[in-house]
């Protein structure tokens, strides 16, 4: 049964690590700083790397540019987009903690209905740390929230629930819409504070979102490759997408959980609907593809980590997507190029091959 | 909460009368059920007259009209206690019906705005469902909101909405040992936000604050599965959650949706969850063996209707969970007689 008493949330100030893709400064952080200032940052420069970055005063931080990439990874650098967000993944894989926040660089605190500012970053870790429900929808959504529970109904057997591996946090102000509705709902905000964390239910697969995400990475970190996008790549802002899909598929797959809802940043910029257009294009087209394809997977249950499962799932993605398009074949390959420098900066004995439950499903 | 113009004549509001005083349940509610049509049921065990304030259009149907049309079905399916209101779908003609316990008065929203529950039910039925893919800003029809960057163009359309499930403030649905250990807890929280539950997610679905489209799936909501010790509170029974199962199931095998969240309404005080632990915990065990069998129930092609769905799953409860425990074959039966009864009525 869920617990009645409200304990205070843990730092985790030396588990966790806050990862930021930038290309132009981080001035938003400023904002931030009484939330973020005790936690280490992991900064990845995408674009020029002669470029400059400033970070303000007073975070502790490790910075990478393209040239730290290449030098770092040689040539299985490759895996790792440029000028794209996604590059972002390269924080999560040089990271050597067990939590990793990452958030975009114009994205700030909100507010909740009281006025209070939300410390986005102690949800998070608060849905990191309790369990989640995968096996059978709660309507009262997160019963270990204060103030909720179980309902009537709920067998008592599920509700220890499994260990939480992703935390999708959600956006007030500018919505995370693709081009064509951006086109079409230029002034569209999202005003609406809704008051819940949900688990996303087994066989359910979501958009993710990389704006404001949390995850236990030694849960599912190698599954959290952000693809191939951006220069050189024909598609572009289906990063986060597209690691979401892999990991809910992986998350299911070991019996580990997805929740979404709480805690709302405040989303500051909209980028230009066209540019985006650009860039989503194809993927507006193969995601109805890509979609029943992940929807159908199955993993063998010889899979029992997080990397078996990934190259598994790069092996499927070369067998049914290539013939939507060869950049599928590519993107097979590179997931598996991710796996390797994952494995060989993350040597094994090392947490990130932990198994979650030990059987997969 | 979107506007949508509604036709009152497509709507009826069924009331089970588990307590003959209905005056102040009901004058809470009259701004909203003055304006539609009701459907009070007497439970058939409750002796004594209804005490039902004027200025409603209702339809009133007791013991009496119950055994007149339920006829020789009568040793199957009892409608006593909660099961009353099942009575009231059967007689009702009307595309939609909202049902809300008689122990629920309307809430109010953060804003102290009341809660017009009637309204937010036929919004949630009448606009589309997504059962197919999540949406993370939960209902994209609603005002303000929309589907999220990744979502399929070819899902935006959704589906028709089956079943709509509402909350509750004050005093949640939780069971009785929860309640028991955690007296005072109340759910003050009011998540603003209505959600498709996903195709082949099972879900408790609570008979306190529904309301479905009865054209789509009507004899899916059926008074199956009785407790051997059910008694007139929440806490005695899980008839629902059974027949929320069902509808679920018949949901996905025909492509509707099922969607949960707002409305809330304000759910009283009655009862001790101490004096209903007394009774054995015996739905709340059964749920072990429930849950598991309608997640893995899956029904033929040919099953195309409402109707088919549930004499299939009927088939299978009696086949695989009768011998268990005879609560599931009694359900089987039941359901069996259901099927048979709503077709006899409906062809009236």
């Amino acid at each position: 049964m869920a617990g009645a008493t409200v304990k205070p949330t843990p730092l985790l100030k030396d588990e966790l690590d806050i990862v930021i893709p930038t290309i132009r400064n981080l001035d938003f952080l400023e904002m931030w700083r009484p939330f973020f200032e005790q936690y280490h940052l992991i900064i990845v420069q995408d674009g020029d790397p002669s470029k400059i970055i400033k970070v303000p005063e007073g975070f502790d931080y490790e910075l990478y540019n393209r040239n730290d990439i290449n030098r770092i990874l040689g040539p299985k650098a490759s895996c790792i987009s440029f000028k794209d967000s996604a590059c972002r993944c390269f924080g999560y894989m040089v990271s050597k903690k067990k939590y990793i926040y990452t958030i975009d660089d114009d994205c700030f605190v909100a507010k909740d209905p009281s006025g209070k500012d939300i410390n986005a970053l102690e949800q998070h870790i608060k849905n990191l740390l309790c369990p989640s429900t995968p096996h059978f929808f709660n309507t009262l959504y997160d019963p270990y929230r204060e103030g909720a529970d179980f309902v009537r109904g709920y067998p008592f057997s599920l509700r220890e629930g499994v260990p939480t591996a992703v935390s999708h946090g959600l956006w007030l102000n500018i919505p995370d819409y693709d081009a064509p509705t951006q086109l079409v709902k230029p002034r569209e905000r999202n005003t609406r504070y809704v008051d819940a964390v949900l688990t996303i239910p087994k066989g359910t697969i979501f958009p993710m979102c990389g704006m404001n995400l949390a995850f236990n990475r030694d849960l599912i970190g190698p599954a959290m490759y952000f693809g191939l996008m951006g220069d050189g790549q024909p598609i572009g802002r289906y990063d986060d997408m597209w690691a979401g899909w892999c990991t809910k598929v992986i998350c299911d797959h070991l019996g580990l959980g997805v929740k979404t809802g709480l805690p709302y940043i405040w989303h500051s910029k909209a980028s230009n609907p066209f540019v985006n257009l650009k860039k989503e294009y194809k993927g507006i087209f193969w995601q109805e593809e890509i979609i029943p394809f992940f929807q159908s997977v199955n993993l063998s249950k010889e899979c029992t980590t997080v990397q078996h499962c990934y190259i598994e799932l790069a092996k499927q993605v070369k067998d049914k997507l290539s013939q939507v398009d060869p950049y599928f074949t590519k993107l097979a390959d590179a997931m598996v190029t991710w796996i390797e420098a994952w494995d060989e900066l993350n040597p094994s004995g090392d947490d990130s091959a932990k198994p979650a439950n030990g059987t997969a499903k | 909460m979107s506007q949508i113009s509604i036709n009152h004549d497509e709507v009826d509001i069924v009331i089970g009368a588990l307590q003959l005083d209905l005056k102040s349940f009901m004058e809470e509610w009259r701004p909203v059920f003055s304006l539609f049509h009701l459907i009070i049921v007497k439970d058939p065990d409750l002796k004594g007259e209804l005490e039902i304030p004027a200025g409603f259009n209702f339809d009133l149907y007791t013991k009496s009209d119950i055994d007149g049309v339920v006829g020789s079905s009568s040793n199957a399916i009892s409608f006593s206690g909660y099961s009353c209101r099942y009575f009231g779908y059967l007689m009702s003609r009307k595309k939609y019906i909202i049902s809300i316990d008689d122990d629920c008065i309307p809430a109010r929203d953060s804003a102290g705005n009341f809660v017009d529950a009637v309204s937010q039910h036929i919004t949630n039925l009448s606009t589309p469902a997504t059962p197919f893919f999540f949406n993370t800003l939960y209902d994209p029809f609603c005002k303000g909101a929309d589907f999220v960057r990744g979502y399929p163009f070819s899902l935006r359309s959704g589906v028709d909405c089956g079943l709509s499930c509402g909350l509750w403030l004050n005093l949640a649905d939780l069971d009785a040992p929860t309640q028991a250990l955690k007296p005072e807890l109340r759910n003050t929280r009011y998540v603003d936000a209505v959600l498709t539950v996903p195709a082949r997610t099972m879900m408790p679905v609570s008979g306190i604050n529904i309301s479905f489209n009865r054209e789509l799936v009507g004899p899916a909501l059926l008074p199956a599965f009785r407790l051997a010790k059910e008694g007139n509170l929440r806490w005695e029974t899980v008839e629902d959650i059974w027949t929320g199962m069902c509808v679920k199931v018949v949901c996905d095998q025909l492509r509707l949706g099922v969607k949960s969240g707002l409305p809330y309404v304000w759910r009283k005080e009655r009862g001790d969850a101490i004096e209903s632990l007394k009774k054995e915990w015996e739905g709340v065990k059964l749920m072990e063996d429930v849950v598991p069998f309608f997640q893995s129930l899956r029904l033929s092609t040919s099953a195309a209707t409402a109707e088919d769905c549930l004499s299939e799953i009927a088939a299978v409860v009696k086949e695989q969970l009768a011998p268990a425990n005879p609560v599931f074959a009694r359900a089987a039966e039941t359901m069996v007689e259901w099927v048979k009864l709503w077709k006899r009525v409906q062809t009236q």
